[in-house]
């Protein structure tokens, strides 16, 4: 069975989001990036796959300028082709319309069963970008997907609903699937597999040109949130913290 | 429905969503600014008994089929690309949802029309409409202008209260037909896994000791543990906590998970990102300890500290025992 999985690079949230104050944007010069957190899962769940029924797991990502140390950790962690895209304007937040349309062009000329995706990424402003590609492909998609069974010609996959509730669906490939937790947490590799990867493993490089979007959402401003109120901070060291606390619990009744 | 704008209504098991409200009464707002009709979208099989609670439109429109008696992207998709290409809406609205983002990332790419995702709230500013988006979990909130002459958004929680969108008007019900093509969808819902029900069920407790990512690992899950048990509550816990297995699935929070309205919500190392804070919309107490002082937990606690909560955690419970 073959898989690609797409990985799209995102702000690390850790780190403190400033605003430029002349485009009233997201302050890019200092941005860190990092894999989507989903996506990361989506890989998971595709060498899980690959485990259980053998085939080549493909990794696709936009590049970005720093994505090598994670392709190459993909390598590491069992998957078999790794491939940046390169093209204008892929290092300045790409929209996702933008990066789907990308994706597409690279996309058609692999040979795939299942394509898998995180479902969302913390940066999402015009749509996901596995729906978007799968449409573009003409194939079935399933959001929000933590279970991936695979039959004759299909798959089986649970879809989460809030509360717990899932919903199992069957549907043929070949599909895209927007994965919003591994069936497993996603495995770790130590470094040092990872430097193996780095001298033996190859980066493939394929150039996107031409792509047009015509449905971009612009973005006027980016702003911190205002917020009506803030929480009143307490002060003091840890165990005056402690002491202020348990007596605030008091206080309000929720402890005796 | 040229030019109107329409919601596409929710439904589970029967059920209309929170989120259908959420979005009328965002749309309610939209129609009437923009001068014109809100149309409820209602897909399903034997649905349109629901029609009367979806009075804040003014007309409700009805697509019925056994094929569409439980969700099901494709055909669902199928079904609105249909309607949107014969009718085009100023504003579509779809739930920042499970099944909402399914459907309008397919209808967009479908139709070729944009989508903004993860709205909140619009306003209207001399007949041009702005959308404003809480994004990079919840430290920004972006705005801009939804495009002309047709733009498609989910809407997520928050920003409208669900009982403004429940109107007290007679809607119109109207029937369209399946289109053609229902038959030869590649994707079927087979059935449902009901959540286990052997553990506590957090949205009962009075009292939530949750943990998030700042937790670090599984063996600090014990201290919030004794914390709990001092308190006399349970552990809960946010979305990467449950996804690295260190807590089971029924203690997740959040918009995948349980909505609680605990008496006391002790939120321990979670940065407040909009999914999770919509599992908890009200708490009576909430206390938040997290390290990074611009989380976005501490614009809705009552209460917090930037202390390290490993360090804090086995202290409270000893002064909670005295």
């Amino acid at each position: 069975m073959d898989i690609v999985v797409l990985i799209k690079f995102v702000p690390d949230l850790v780190e403190d989001l400033e605003i430029d104050a002349g485009t009233g944007l997201l302050d890019r010069s200092f941005l860190r990036l990092m894999p989507s957190e989903l996506d990361d899962h989506a890989l998971e769940e595709a060498l899980l796959l690959k485990e259980r029924h053998g085939g080549r797991v493909t990794v696709l990502t936009l590049d970005t300028g720093d994505v090598d140390e994670t392709l190459y950790t993909a390598i590491a962690k069992g998957a078999d082709r790794v491939i940046k895209l390169t093209g204008d304007g892929f290092d300045q937040g790409p929209s996702n319309q933008r990066i789907a349309a990308s994706l597409r062009q690279a996309v058609s000329d692999l040979h795939f069963d299942l394509i898998l995706t995180g479902t969302q990424a913390v940066n999402d402003l015009d749509g996901f970008v596995g729906a978007l590609l799968a449409e573009q492909l003409r194939l079935p998609y399933v959001g929000y997907v933590t279970k991936v069974i695979a039959g004759d010609g299909g798959f089986v996959v649970q879809k989460e609903y809030p509360g717990g509730l899932n919903a199992e669906i069957e549907v043929s490939g070949p599909a895209v699937l927007g994965i919003q937790a591994a069936e497993k947490p996603p495995r770790y590799v130590v470094t040092s597999k990872v430097m193996e990867a780095m001298k033996t493993a190859k980066i493939e490089e394929i150039a996107v040109d031409g792509v047009t979007v015509d449905t971009e959402i612009a973005v006027s401003a980016m702003a911190l949130p205002e917020s009506g109120s803030h929480a009143e901070m307490i002060e003091g060291n840890v165990q005056q913290v402690a002491e202020k606390l348990a007596q605030l619990l008091r206080e309000r009744g929720v402890v005796a | 429905m040229c030019g109107e704008v329409c919601v596409v209504v929710e439904t589970l098991r029967g059920e209309v969503k929170d989120i259908t409200y959420t979005m009328l009464a965002a749309g309610r707002q939209l129609a009437d600014g923009l001068k014109t009709k809100l149309s409820a979208l209602l897909i399903g099989h034997d649905v349109q008994k629901l029609a009367g609670q979806l009075g804040a439109a003014d007309r409700v429109v009805c697509v019925e089929h056994a094929s569409l008696a439980e969700f099901n992207p494709e055909a669902y998709l199928c079904v609105l690309s249909a309607v949107f290409e014969q009718h085009k809406p100023r504003v579509v609205l779809f739930g920042h949802t499970a099944m909402g983002t399914d459907l309008a990332c397919g209808v967009a790419q479908r139709l070729r029309l944009p989508v903004a995702t993860s709205c909140r709230m619009f306003s209207l500013a001399g007949g041009t409409v702005q959308y404003s988006a809480p994004t990079c979990g919840g430290k920004l909130i972006a705005t801009g202008p939804l495009p002309e002459p047709t733009c498609l958004v989910t809407v997520m929680p928050g920003g409208y209260k669900p009982d403004e969108g429940r109107g007290g008007r007679t809607p119109t019900v109207e029937t369209v037909a399946v289109p053609a093509g229902l038959d030869q969808v590649r994707t079927r819902f087979k059935q449902y896994i009901e959540p286990p029900t052997t553990d506590v069920d957090i949205a009962k407790e009075a009292i939530l000791v949750s943990v998030g990512r700042g937790i670090q690992n599984q063996d600090n899950i014990a201290a919030a543990e004794r914390l709990a048990k001092a308190l006399g509550g349970v552990v809960s816990g946010s979305r990467p906590v449950v996804d690295q297995g260190w807590l089971p699935t029924t203690r997740l929070v959040g918009k995948s998970g349980k909505q609680v309205k605990p008496k006391l919500y002790l939120a321990i190392g979670i940065s407040g990102a909009p999914e999770h804070l919509e599992g908890v919309p009200e708490a009576e107490l909430m206390l938040a300890i997290n390290t990074d002082a611009k989380a976005p937990i501490f614009d809705v606690a009552h209460f917090g500290t930037t202390c390290d909560a490993l360090e804090l955690m086995p202290l409270l419970a000893e002064k909670l025992k005295k």
